[in-house]
C-alpha cells in the first residue's frame, strides 16, 4: 500500500484512539494510581485528611477482605448453577425451532426474544413485583398449589434472582445458538436419516457438537455479566434490604466503598482486582473449551 | 467465519419471505420429524410453554398498569379489575411536576445523540481497520477486542472522579461523551466493512481522482446503511439499558435516565413509606413501548448484529 495512503488511513481511526486514550486507558491508569493510596486523618481528623502512599497495602486488605471474597465466591456458585440451566434451557429451544418449519421458527423466536427487548432494570422492577407476596400473582398461586414460598427469604433469593436472569437470558442465547444450527450442512441430516438415525441421536451426535463453538461464547458473555451482576440486586435491596445485604456481589462492594464509604483508594484496587479475576477466569475457561474442541 | 454467518442469517431471512422458499422444501424432503405427528405436536407444546413464560411478566405488567392502588393488592393478578389506566398515566405523568417526562426525553438525548456520535466514530474506525493497513492497526483491533473484558467498575469509578476533576458530573456531557466511544461498536463496523466495500471500489474511486474523506463519506457511508442502522440500533439499546454510568455519574433528579428515575421511585416505599408501586409499574410498561417499537421495526438489523457479534 502506498506511503501516504496508509497515514490516510490511520487518520480515521484517530477519533476513537484519542476517544479510548481518554476513556478507557486513562481510567484504568488513574486506577491502579489511586489504588495505591490510601486516604489517612491526621491528628485525631482535625488536621483534615491527607493522602498517603501505601504501595500494595489496598491490595492485600483485598484479598484477605471476608465480605469481598465471599461475595465473589458467591456469585461465582451462583453463575456455576444458573448458566448451564440457562443454556440448557436455549439450547433445547434452538433444537425445537429447528425441527419445525422457518415461518414456525419466526414466529416464535419473535415471541421468545420479548424478554430480551425489556431493560435490565426494567425487568427486575417486573419480578421483584412478580415475586412480592402483596401485588404479585406468584404468592397466591402458590398457595392454590399447596406452596407457601416467600421469594425474599434468604434461601429463596438466589434462584428468584436466578429465574429473572434466566428469564431475560434465554432468548438471546437461543438466537446466537439457533443462528450456528442454521450452519450445519443439511446434507448431515440426510445421510444420518439413510443410515437409520433417530431425530434424537441427530441433533445428540450432530446438532449440539457443531453448535458448540456457539456455546462456549454464550458461556463466556454470560460468565463476564455474571462476575458484575449489580442491577438485579440492586433492586431486590430496594424490597428486601435484609437479605440482600450491601455487599452482595463485588461490584455492590465496590460501589458501596467509593460512594458511601468514600474510600475510592479501596475501591479502586477491588475494581482492578475484579477485572484480573474476570481477566483469568475467562482465560482459563476459553483454554478448558477450546482444548476440548481441539 | 463472520461473514459467512452473516450471509447465511441473510440468506434465511430473505429466503423466508416467498412463500415457495424454504418452507416448501421442507416439507417435500422426507424429514422423518415432521412426518411423525407426535413428535411435531411435542415440540410445538414446548414452544408455546417457553413463549407462554417470557411473556407471562409482560402479560401481567400490562394488567398490573391498568389497575388502581386497590385493586392492584386485592384483586387477582391474573385478571383485570376496574380499568384505571388513564388515572395511572395521568398521576405518571404529573408526579413530581412531571419529572417522567424529563426523564424519558434525557433517556433519548443520551441514547440518540451519543449512539448517533458512537456509530460515526465506530464506521470511520471501522472502515481504517478494515480497508487500510497501517502500522500499528493490530494494536488498536487487539485493544477493541481486549476491552470487552474490562469490567464496568474498573472504568466507571475513575471516569467518575476524572469527571468531578473537570466540572462534568451531573451534566449530560458525563453520559453523552462515554457513548462516543464504544469497541463493541468499532468491531461491528469492521466486520461490516470487510463484507460489503470491495477494494476494487475504492481503487477505481482514487483513479478517479477522489479524496479519501470524499470516498468515505459519500461512497462507503452510503454502502453501510445497513451496517450502521445495525450498529446505531445495537448502541441505543445498549445506552437506553445503561444503569451503573448514570447511577455513578449523575446526582440531580433533573439528569437522570428512566431507568435510574424508575429504580429510586421503586426504591422510595422503603425509604419514605410512600407507596409508589403502581407509578413505577405503570412507568415501567411505558419505558418499554419506545423499545418494542424500535426493535419490531428494526429487527433484521438487530438480529443479525445480535448473532454477528456472537460469531465471530
Amino acid at each position: 500500500m502506498i506511503r501516504s495512503l496508509r497515514w490516510k488511513g490511520a487518520a480515521f481511526t484517530v477519533p476513537f484512539q484519542l476517544g479510548f486514550v481518554f476513556l478507557y486507558l486513562l481510567p484504568i491508569g488513574y486506577a491502579v494510581y489511586q489504588s495505591l493510596y490510601l486516604q489517612k486523618q491526621s491528628g485525631l481528623g482535625l488536621g483534615g485528611a491527607t493522602r498517603e502512599f501505601v504501595g500494595l497495602e489496598n491490595y492485600q486488605q483485598g484479598l484477605t477482605d471476608s465480605a469481598f471474597m465471599t461475595s465473589i465466591l458467591r456469585v461465582v456458585l451462583f453463575a456455576c448453577v444458573q448458566i448451564p440451566f440457562m443454556l440448557l434451557i436455549s439450547l433445547v429451544l434452538a433444537l425445537l425451532l429447528d425441527a419445525v418449519t422457518s415461518k414456525v421458527a419466526g414466529r416464535f423466536r419473535i415471541l421468545l426474544l420479548v424478554p430480551y427487548m425489556i431493560p435490565g432494570v426494567v425487568a427486575a422492577i417486573v419480578w421483584v413485583n412478580l415475586y412480592s407476596p402483596e401485588v404479585g400473582p406468584l404468592t397466591p398461586l402458590g398457595e392454590l398449589f399447596g406452596f407457601d414460598w416467600n421469594f425474599f427469604a434468604p434461601s429463596m433469593v438466589w434462584p428468584a434472582i436466578g429465574n429473572l436472569l434466566t428469564w431475560h437470558g434465554i432468548g438471546y442465547n437461543m438466537v446466537i445458538i439457533y443462528a450456528a444450527l442454521q450452519g450445519v450442512p443439511r446434507e448431515l441430516f440426510e445421510a444420518a436419516r439413510l443410515d437409520g438415525a433417530s431425530e434424537m441421536r441427530i441433533a445428540l451426535s450432530i446438532k449440539i457438537p457443531f453448535v458448540r463453538g456457539a456455546l462456549v461464547l454464550t458461556a463466556l458473555l454470560s460468565i463476564i455479566q455474571m462476575l458484575q451482576i449489580f442491577n438485579e440486586p440492586a433492586l431486590f435491596r430496594n424490597v428486601t434490604p435484609q437479605t440482600v445485604s450491601d455487599s452482595f456481589t463485588p461490584i455492590m462492594i465496590i460501589y458501596n466503598q467509593a460512594f458511601n464509604a468514600g474510600n475510592y483508594h479501596y475501591a479502586a484496587a477491588l475494581s482492578v482486582l475484579l477485572a484480573l479475576i474476570l481477566g483469568v477466569a475467562s482465560f482459563v475457561f476459553y483454554r478448558l473449551t477450546s482444548r476440548e474442541v481441539d | 467465519m463472520a461473514l459467512t454467518e452473516n450471509r447465511k442469517e441473510k440468506g434465511a431471512e430473505t429466503a423466508a419471505v416467498p412463500p415457495n422458499g424454504p418452507a416448501v422444501r421442507r416439507r417435500t424432503r422426507p424429514d422423518p420429524a415432521a412426518r411423525s405427528r407426535g413428535g411435531q405436536r411435542f415440540i410445538l407444546v414446548g414452544l408455546v410453554l417457553a413463549s407462554a413464560y417470557s411473556l407471562f411478566p409482560v402479560y401481567w405488567l400490562i394488567i398490573a398498569a391498568t389497575k388502581d392502588r386497590v385493586g392492584l393488592y386485592q384483586s387477582n393478578g391474573l385478571w383485570f379489575s376496574g380499568f384505571h389506566l388513564w388515572e395511572n398515566l395521568q398521576q405518571v405523568f404529573t408526579y413530581e411536576d412531571g419529572i417522567f417526562l424529563r426523564w424519558t426525553a434525557n433517556s433519548f438525548l443520551y441514547a440518540g445523540v451519543g449512539s448517533l456520535g458512537g456509530t460515526l466514530i465506530a464506521l470511520l474506525t471501522g472502515y481504517g481497520l478494515a480497508r487500510f493497513d497501517f502500522p500499528g492497526r493490530g494494536v488498536v483491533f487487539a485493544a477493541v477486542v481486549g476491552s470487552f473484558l474490562i469490567p464496568i467498575a474498573l472504568l466507571t469509578l475513575p471516569l467518575y472522579l476524572m469527571f468531578s476533576e473537570i466540572g462534568l458530573v451531573d451534566t449530560p456531557w458525563a453520559m453523552l461523551i462515554p457513548c462516543l466511544i464504544n469497541p463493541f461498536s468499532v468491531y461491528l463496523a469492521k466486520v461490516y466493512t470487510e463484507a460489503t466495500i470491495p477494494f476494487e471500489l475504492l481503487e477505481a474511486a482514487r483513479i478517479d481522482g477522489a479524496g479519501e474523506l470524499r470516498i468515505f463519506f459519500s461512497i462507503v457511508l452510503r454502502m453501510m446503511t445497513t451496517g450502521g442502522a445495525t450498529v446505531f440500533l445495537l448502541a441505543f439499546v445498549n445506552t437506553w439499558n445503561a444503569f451503573f454510568l448514570p447511577l455513578t455519574v449523575l446526582r440531580g433528579e433533573e439528569n437522570w435516565t428512566l431507568n435510574l428515575g424508575l429504580y429510586n421511585w421503586s426504591g422510595k416505599r422503603l425509604e419514605s413509606g410512600i407507596d409508589v408501586t403502581s407509578l413505577v409499574l405503570t412507568g415501567a410498561l411505558l419505558s418499554i413501548i419506545p423499545m418494542a417499537i424500535m426493535m419490531v421495526a428494526m429487527r433484521r438489523y438487530w438480529r443479525s448484529g445480535v448473532t454477528l457479534g456472537a460469531l465471530k
